[in-house]
């Protein structure tokens, strides 16, 4: 035999119902934290959401966070971060940092001044400092970004739960769906508890982690549903386990080179996208835990009606032989 | 294997090879991108059709050098690169659409006057009352002749010109307080909003295309609004001041002309700089003679001494308005002015009917046919603000595309060494499947000109983890059925059969969630959404075809007894 790599052993019969309660809590009572964590804490909007400007600041010189401040409130504006970045990729004299400037009030659109205003005391403190990214965004657009991007996560939803209600039984449907905005919510509230930048691409990662979950729930509903033809007596808690069982191993494949690719891309892919593939690793392994524990347990609760195929001739027997 | 037919094998491996093929120019970034420079600006140098042929473009070495970098037979479509990672300037402006009803009651206010005083008897004096923009107000003084002066402006209205607007007229008159109300339809509201956006659209287009660079995108977005995307350009200021934001096309008297840029200029009277001259100030009146508005055409020419010149024509309005002002002015000089620049100050030789003129000045034939370009296009139709603004270093772009670089190398052979450590054999099955899904990747992506973010680069690595779902799914269908005593050949059919629901399933949701994201999602986002949708379409055809024709030629040749997934 040659040598495979396996990471699930070739059968394994493991109960995933045994941790039923315990699972289900876990999952219910991490809802409940994300939301009460967004509702208390809020999240850290990203210009795309709150208005105001970014500005990436890049120097050869190492000049410290400080010293940046004060030159930063003299001008007045208001609200003003700034965070040092850190990247592997980064050259030895590579120092980035990122200014943060509240919308200035009483504006709809972008402040142009305001921007040349924060370059000119920049330079003036660090005169090698260059300007690669700029972005500012008026609060006008970013209140209907806002709203745009709810749509879009609640539009995806609902279109995933109508093609699964299509494609499967209402109940897997239900299942699914509660699934994904578990999630959801639960990504939004690790953004939430740890104060990451939610922007424009966190929503593409969450509507990306969306497809994923339901791609994973979507192939253990297809054996699900091959196997109720096939075995018309086993009661459903063991069918859904045995499913399980069976798909366990592509299940944790995937999982595995979906998250090496995306390591890769943490690691190398540079500062100014690691929150959104950060977002989406860590998305791939709440997408196949709540596979495994949250729509299953959804959908045996809910019951099926087993009755439709009662006719057809089963194949019970033939696994009892083998 | 048997039971694929020839034809469709072929046709497979047809379309790999045309995949690679159209991805090659992407292997050689910069050589392409030169030449397809080259070509374009060569093309432009080609004149007229003579005789139902063109003649050749002249090249100027460099273009001629940058040509041959890459052959003209080959295909030269490469994938453009967004803004984020080639640098450039965003912006969303939203245009002051309410400008334009204001501009346009206004200049209502002349012929309203001259028709009212055409009934002085009945009416009395006519005077302009002070009234919120966009709304005129006339107040008269006989009261008892109200309603004839309403019937006498309503008869000024003129039928709206748009489909929607049919048999609608442009005005509103009403009356309040026994003064005169007129404001613009509804309907024409519509239809001016309308024409704005389609105006400034236009000229932006226009004033963006002047300064070359590579595929700019200007589109209308929503009712009002703009979104203009340039490559390249240093700043999203820089991009500003050369759309301009209110940008207006006048021609005033002068007053006189300075080189103090101190100077001051009297009551209803503006200081202006020369476009070409930074010491040579303009004092002109304020009020102008007629706008760019009621410039019909505009096109270079030469004058008399064969000098280069630009020709223009005005609309019967302005015609007349400029006649009656060069008849009174002869020998003044008056200013031509863009974006409150003078691009030039000609002095007025002789009265100009008909509404034709002529200017003339130290032009060279380059600048005579910028300045026609720039009179037809003329001023932006109302000012714009901008709703937001985004600059990307192409620095920041570079170090973008490397570290994209760097990641999808990395990501491609972490997933390939799993993939053979877990498969083995079937395992490099996939890998070189996989390989061919990024080329057939690039090669849609080059083909449709679907832009290429940084996004889209991690929405490659993804697809690339994503893709081997597809194989896994299917091996481990395999597995099962070789477990259960298959035969090899009936356990890889059974495998791919088997597996074929639940491929599909999931990528069609994967699809779904693709497409939202495109509808909802701008620039970069968008970028991922188009990405990552080729992406499932390529990896189903690689995943599912691909590699079963490579599994057929391996069964075919081998002709192994029992093969190990």
């Amino acid at each position: 035999m040659a040598f495979r790599l396996k990471l699930v052993p070739e059968k394994t019969n493991i109960d995933f119902f045994k941790w039923q309660w315990l699972t289900f809590g876990a999952s219910i009572a991490a809802v409940v934290i994300s939301i009460l964590a967004v509702a208390i804490m809020g999240l850290n909007f990203g210009v795309d959401f709150k208005g105001g400007t970014t500005i990436r600041v890049e120097s050869t010189q190492a000049v410290d966070i400080a010293t940046y401040r004060t030159a930063l409130d003299e001008l007045g504006l208001g609200e003003v971060a700034i965070t040092e970045v850190f990247d592997p990729s980064f050259r030895a004299d590579q120092h980035v940092k990122m200014l943060r400037i509240a919308p200035q009030e009483g504006y709809e659109a972008v402040t142009p001044e305001t921007i040349v205003e924060v370059e000119q005391a920049v330079l003036k403190i660090d005169p090698a400092a260059t300007f690669p990214s700029v972005e500012s965004v008026g609060p006008k657009v970013s209140n209907e970004l806002i709203w745009k991007a709810f749509l879009a996560v609640t539009a995806a939803s609902a279109g995933i739960w109508i093609y699964v209600w299509l494609r499967f039984e209402w109940q897997f449907a239900v299942g699914c769906v509660a699934a994904l905005i578990h999630d959801v919510i639960v990504t939004v509230g690790v953004f939430a508890i740890f104060q990451f930048k939610f922007d424009l691409t966190i929503v593409a990662a969450l509507l990306t982690i969306l497809g994923y979950s339901v791609n994973d729930t979507v192939v253990i509903f297809d054996r699900l549903r091959e196997n109720l033809r096939k075995f018309k007596e086993m009661p459903l808690r063991d069918l859904m386990n045995l499913t399980t069982n069976e798909t366990l191993s592509r299940t944790i494949m995937t999982m595995t080179t979906t998250a090496l690719a995306l390591t890769a891309l943490v690691i190398f892919g540079g500062d100014v996208i690691r929150g959104f593939v950060g977002a989406m690793l860590f998305g791939v392994f709440i997408g196949a835990y709540s596979t495994l524990y949250v729509a299953k347990n959804i959908v045996l609760m809910l019951g099926l009606d087993r009755s439709k195929h009662e006719g057809e001739p089963g194949a019970d027997a033939e696994v009892a032989e083998a | 294997m048997s039971d694929t037919p020839l034809w469709k094998t072929l046709l497979i491996w047809a379309l790999c090879a045309l995949g690679l093929v159209f991805a090659l120019p992407n292997a050689f970034y910069d050589r392409v991108e030169r030449h397809n420079d080259a070509v374009a600006a060569i093309e432009k140098t080609r004149g007229p059709e003579v005789d139902g042929v063109r003649p050749e473009g002249t090249a100027t070495p460099e273009q001629a050098a940058d040509r041959a970098l890459w052959p003209d037979w080959a295909p030269s479509a490469i994938v453009p690169l967004g803004l984020d990672l080639r640098g450039g300037a965003h912006l969303l402006a939203e245009v002051q659409v309410a400008d334009v009803y204001a501009a346009r009651i206004d200049g209502m206010w002349p012929d309203v006057r001259d028709a009212l005083r055409d009934l002085r008897d009945q009416i009395g004096n006519v005077r302009r009352q002070p009234s919120p923009e966009g709304v005129l107000r006339v107040a008269i003084s006989n009261p008892a002749g109200l309603e004839a002066a309403v019937a006498k402006v309503r008869s000024l209205a003129a039928p709206v010109t748009t489909l929607t607007g049919m048999g609608q007229s442009d005005i509103e008159v009403s009356t309040d307080n026994g003064e005169i109300v007129v404001q613009l339809s509804e309907a024409e509201r519509l239809a001016t909003d309308q024409r704005t956006l389609q105006q400034s659209l236009e000229i932006i287009r226009r004033r963006v295309d002047e300064v070359g660079t590579r595929e700019p995108t200007i589109q209308r977005v929503g009712d009002d609004r703009i979104l203009i995307q340039v490559p390249g350009i240093g700043s999203a200021a820089e991009l500003k001041s050369l759309i301009g934001t209110t940008a207006k096309l006048t021609f005033n008297p002068v007053v006189r002309v300075t080189s103090d840029a101190g100077a001051r200029p009297g009551p209803r009277e503006a200081l202006l700089p020369a476009q070409d001259d930074p010491n040579t100030y303009y004092i002109v009146e304020k009020t102008p003679v007629v706008t760019g508005e009621e410039l019909t055409n505009a096109q270079p020419s030469f004058d008399q001494n064969s000098r280069p010149a630009v020709e223009f024509q005005f609309d019967p309005t302005g015609a007349r308005k400029f006649g009656d002002y060069t008849a009174n002015n002869i020998g003044k000089p008056f200013a031509i002015v863009l974006d409150d620049q003078v691009i030039s100050a000609p002095v007025i030789q002789s009265h100009i009917p008909g509404g034709r003129g002529i200017i003339t000045g130290q032009f060279t034939v380059e600048e005579s046919t910028e300045l026609a370009v720039l009179l037809r296009a003329g001023a932006l139709p109302a000012e714009m603000t901008f709703l937001e603004e985004r600059t990307i270093g192409p620095e920041l772009g570079a170090d973008s595309v490397r570290a994209g670089q760097v990641a999808a190398v990395v990501g491609a052979g972490l997933v390939a060494l799993y993939m053979i450590a877990s498969y083995g054999l079937f395992g490099t099955f996939t890998v070189i499947a996989l390989a061919i899904n990024i080329a057939l990747m690039f090669a849609i992506q080059s083909l449709i000109g679907a832009t290429l973010t940084l996004p889209g680069i991690a929405g490659i690595v993804l697809t690339m983890g994503m893709a081997v779902d597809a194989n896994v799914l299917i091996y481990e269908r395999m597995r099962e059925e070789l477990r259960a005593g298959r035969s090899p050949r009936v356990a890889i059919h059974e495998g791919y059969d088997k597996a074929l629901s639940a491929i599909t399933d999931s990528n069609v949701t994967g699809m779904l969630t693709a497409l939202i994201m495109f509808f909802v999602g701008t620039g970069p986002v968008r970028g991922f959404a188009v990405t990552t949708a080729i992406g499932i379409v390529t990896s189903m055809f690689t995943a599912v075809y691909v590699t079963r024709a490579i599994i057929a030629i391996y069964i075919g040749w081998r002709r192994p007894k029992t093969i190990i997934v």
